[in-house]
């Protein structure tokens, strides 16, 4: 266990402290928070590990936050729905993985930008199941009061953060790992002493939107109401790029605190600029490329020079 | 004759859809940048010539004249200032970046036009004509024909012009124009503003047909896509075979599943061409 | 001797190109045979379609008695065949142990990592690069890379081994050592195409000699032999009176 690993656990348990000091509002956050870990910690594992530019995360976001959306509204208890939302988003992305991770980097990119398409088409015209266009309301079996509710999705993002961070260091430490980092290298040696590239692109493709779509189902149940706009939204493949490019690309623990100084930008942009907030965004998405391009953490810029260069 | 109306309403579609993505498949094949502003800088477009006509009442033709001049300084200027300085990043940082731009630039315009919908209408109306039993609006029409003249335009700058030679020898071998003394930093930022400019001249078009909002910019870069992956990469002539293709796709997928169904009928082909044809129809080296 | 690998009628077309036609070929084990041939004769692209990197578009490739014609590289690479690459593709951030332990790790499955890398320690001193070790692949010379690519390929137990080209951009002493290598290769048993362009290396390390030339094989046998075919001659000199004339090049 590498130290980085271990101030990354240590991280993720002080979190776990929030619901102790705040309110509402920080409870909010704390989740949300949770969520972008969750989002960049599984880009990674395809983006930063094999070194594949995938834009798909909001597509499996949205799947997720349908399937887990759909069972929910039919009355399956969270603890069944989310993992069923995360299997799911599993076993269509390494399906879906084993052909798209053929093409590599602009029509690699390009392929998995237009999953989020065809899935939000998808989920809008199978208006019997999802409600299409009008959105899904997803009632909530029984209320405890609002904090206690808040508390209570908190503490289920925060699991699934806990339990995706775990599965990213288990990743990297493994043959898995070590073969999706081979694979970033160099595919065609990769192939050539016996590794079964496309198998290991589809499990990683597969990982990464497991906990992606878990964390929709989670954020379904904690919204009440998604509507494909909303949850196929492209930011969500977006924000875990700039997250892990803030981190600094590679590390787990980079790109988690990357995630968190995002959602501080995001924060304060929001509260000061409601109305140009996006354009605000893309300002600070601007800026960063241009002077910050190895991330906030030196340590993962060697990474980001050698690792991304067949990206 | 519904198959001749299916037919002739895809010729004179795919010829718009090709004016919408040649742009975007130009600055992919030189600069290898996959664009992301390029749907709201043919919104920008179409709002020039809707704030051109209702403001000064300049005819939309002549919104073409000022809007090519006009975006293609613009472009330039972003991809000497912006775009440049990343150009050799991977495609995940070069992809980002344009996303940032496109998140400021559309957020603007929502900011200075509001989200809600407009449309561009004629006064008088320029009525519809018949050809082969099947109606079709003359300012459609028009536009097709604009379209078809821009492409053309492109297509004699790319042949005729030092400069035009200049970015297809970039395109095709980048290092090797370099040492024939190309400066392909100058190159670049003109093919970009080439870009932006056919972008903004396709916008003035789709004013004419299409109502105008921040909010299609999405549209118009999704379609941008498709054509560019279904024709092929950096030919005018694939431009056009991918915006025809995608015409009659999305004519005989609504005709066949309903409306609804024909954007999603048009992104599975997509990647499904990814896949299995990733070069195009007519997909071959060098942008002619 | 009983052959391990046979090639039957092989073709390989690049769109209008003809790369390869019509190629027949038995490899016994045990043997040392030299491919050679002028540039573009289809050499490197003939340890490609037998790898599975770019299929036979006709003809068939038996390995050890199995088809391999359409079986994909990493498969052939776990049935036993490596090969080495003339532009050397190591893992540029890996340490040349975990290049090697790389390729002792993906070639049989059930390995661990553990082991990979205990096994790479040896062949790593086997080519003379145990105190490199540690060293990131893209710091070392290129001599030293040709030996990662060849310590690499050890470490997948090859049955068959394809060198192409190991001793192109070395000075002579590297050559010599590279041919020392090679030499104790062979002592071990194992079967080795290699392509080469010196021809002191080829005589000195090869017991027989296949000669490819426009995609068509035109000379197989003894050195002596084929060193005296009219063919070879004609196909070598004739080319050398192209690239005077200016044809070629």
């Amino acid at each position: 266990m590498s130290r980085s690993n271990l101030i990354l656990l240590a991280l993720i348990a002080c979190i776990a402290a929030l619901p102790m000091f705040g309110g509402a509002y920080a409870l909010r956050l704390g989740t949300i928070a949770c969520m972008y870990a969750i989002l960049a910690l599984s880009w990674n594992v395809v983006g930063g590990l094999a070194g594949y530019p995938s834009f798909a995360t909001a597509a499996f976001f949205g799947l997720g936050a349908y399937i887990g959306g759909v069972l929910l509204a039919r009355g399956m208890p969270l603890a069944a729905a989310v993992p069923i939302a995360g299997i799911g988003s599993f076993l269509v992305a390494a399906l879906l993985g084993a052909a798209l991770l053929r093409l590599r980097g602009h029509y690699f990119a390009i392929a998995s930008l237009s999953l989020i398409e065809v899935f939000r088409e998808v989920v809008n015209n199978a208006t019997d199941l999802t409600g299409g266009g009008m959105g899904l309301n997803i009632p909530l079996s029984a209320s405890a009061g609002v904090m206690a509710d808040a508390t209570f999705f908190f503490y289920a993002m925060w699991s699934l953060l806990l339990v995706t961070a775990v599965m990213v260091m288990a990743v990297s430490l493994s043959k898995l790992g070590f073969g999706l980092s081979c694979i970033r290298q160099n595919e065609t040696a990769a192939n050539m002493v016996g590794l079964n590239t496309t198998l290991y692109k589809s499990i990683a493709f597969g990982l990464s939107a497991c906990f992606v779509g878990s964390a929709g189902g989670i954020y379904a149940a904690w919204v009440h109401y998604i509507d494909p706009s909303d949850v196929f939204d492209i930011l969500y493949s977006v924000k875990p790029i700039v997250m892990a490019l803030i981190g600094g690309l590679g590390s787990p623990l980079g790109v988690t605190v990357g995630a968190f100084v995002y959602l501080g930008l995001e924060e304060v942009v929001w509260r000061n600029y409601i109305q140009i907030h996006s354009g605000v965004l893309g300002i600070i998405i601007v800026l960063l490329l241009l002077f910050l391009p190895h991330g906030l953490m030196s340590v993962g810029s060697w990474r980001w020079r050698r690792g991304m260069k067949n990206a | 004759m519904f198959a001749a109306q299916i037919l002739i309403n895809a010729l004179v579609l795919g010829c718009l859809y090709a004016c919408i993505a040649i742009g975007f498949s130009l600055v992919w094949g030189v600069l290898n940048v996959i664009n992301l502003i390029h749907g709201s800088f043919i919104v920008l477009g179409a709002y020039l010539a809707w704030s051109l006509y209702q403001g000064f009442h300049v005819s939309p033709w002549y919104a073409l004249v000022i809007a090519a001049p006009l975006f293609f300084v613009f472009g330039y200027v972003i991809q000497r200032i912006v775009l440049n300085r990343v150009i050799t990043a991977p495609v995940l940082v070069t992809l980002t970046m344009t996303f940032g731009l496109d998140l400021i630039l559309n957020n603007a315009m929502i900011y200075y036009f509001k989200a809600d919908y407009r449309k561009l209408t004629l006064k008088p109306p320029m009525g519809s004509v018949s050809i082969f039993d099947v109606v079709v609006p003359v300012d459609r029409l028009v536009a097709t024909i604009a379209a078809l003249a821009l492409t053309g335009i492109l297509y004699l700058i790319l042949r005729r012009l030092r400069v035009g030679r200049a970015i297809v020898a970039v395109r095709l071998d980048r290092d090797a124009a370099v040492l024939m003394g190309v400066d392909v930093n100058a190159i670049y930022a003109i093919a970009f503003g080439l870009g932006t400019a056919l972008a903004g001249c396709a916008g003035v078009l789709m004013a004419l047909i299409f109502p105008i909002s921040p909010l299609t910019s999405t549209a118009y870069l999704g379609k941008a896509f498709v054509v560019c992956v279904l024709g092929g990469l950096g030919s005018v002539s694939g431009a056009l075979a991918g915006g025809v293709l995608l015409a009659l796709i999305e004519g005989v997928g609504s005709a066949m599943f309903g409306p609804a169904h024909a954007t999603t009928l048009s992104f599975v082909l997509l990647i499904v061409f990814l896949i299995l044809r990733p070069q195009g129809l007519l997909g071959r080296k060098g942008f002619e | 001797m009983p052959e391990i690998l046979r090639l039957q009628s092989v073709s390989r077309r690049f769109g209008g190109l003809q790369a390869l036609r019509d190629i027949s070929l038995t490899v016994n084990k045990g043997e040392v045979i030299g491919l050679i041939g002028p540039n573009g004769a289809g050499k490197t692209t003939l340890v490609n379609v037998v790898t599975g990197v770019t299929p036979a578009t006709g003809g068939a490739v038996v390995f050890d008695g199995e088809d391999i014609t359409k079986v994909k590289t990493y498969r052939s690479a776990r049935l036993g065949l490596s090969r080495t690459f003339q532009i050397v593709q190591p893992f540029a951030e890996f340490s040349a142990l975990d290049n090697v332990a790389a390729a002792a790790l993906f070639s049989k499955p059930g390995e661990s990592l553990k082991a990979a890398r205990e096994e790479a320690r040896r062949h790593l001193a086997f080519v003379g690069l145990e105190a490199q070790a540690a060293q990131e692949a893209a710091t070392l010379t290129l001599a030293m890379r040709k030996r990662l690519e060849l310590a690499k390929a050890l470490a997948m137990r090859p049955k068959l081994l394809f060198l192409d080209e190991v001793n192109a951009g070395l000075n002579s002493a590297e050559v010599e050592r590279a041919t020392a290598l090679i030499h104790q290769l062979a002592a071990d048993g194992i079967t080795i195409v290699m392509i080469e362009h010196l021809m002191k290396v080829v005589l000195n390390v090869c017991s027989r000699i296949v000669v490819l030339h426009n995609g068509r094989l035109i000379a197989d046998g003894q050195p002596r032999d084929v060193m005296t075919n009219p063919a070879v001659i004609e196909a070598y000199l004739g080319q050398q009176y192209a690239q005077r004339a200016g044809v070629h090049g």
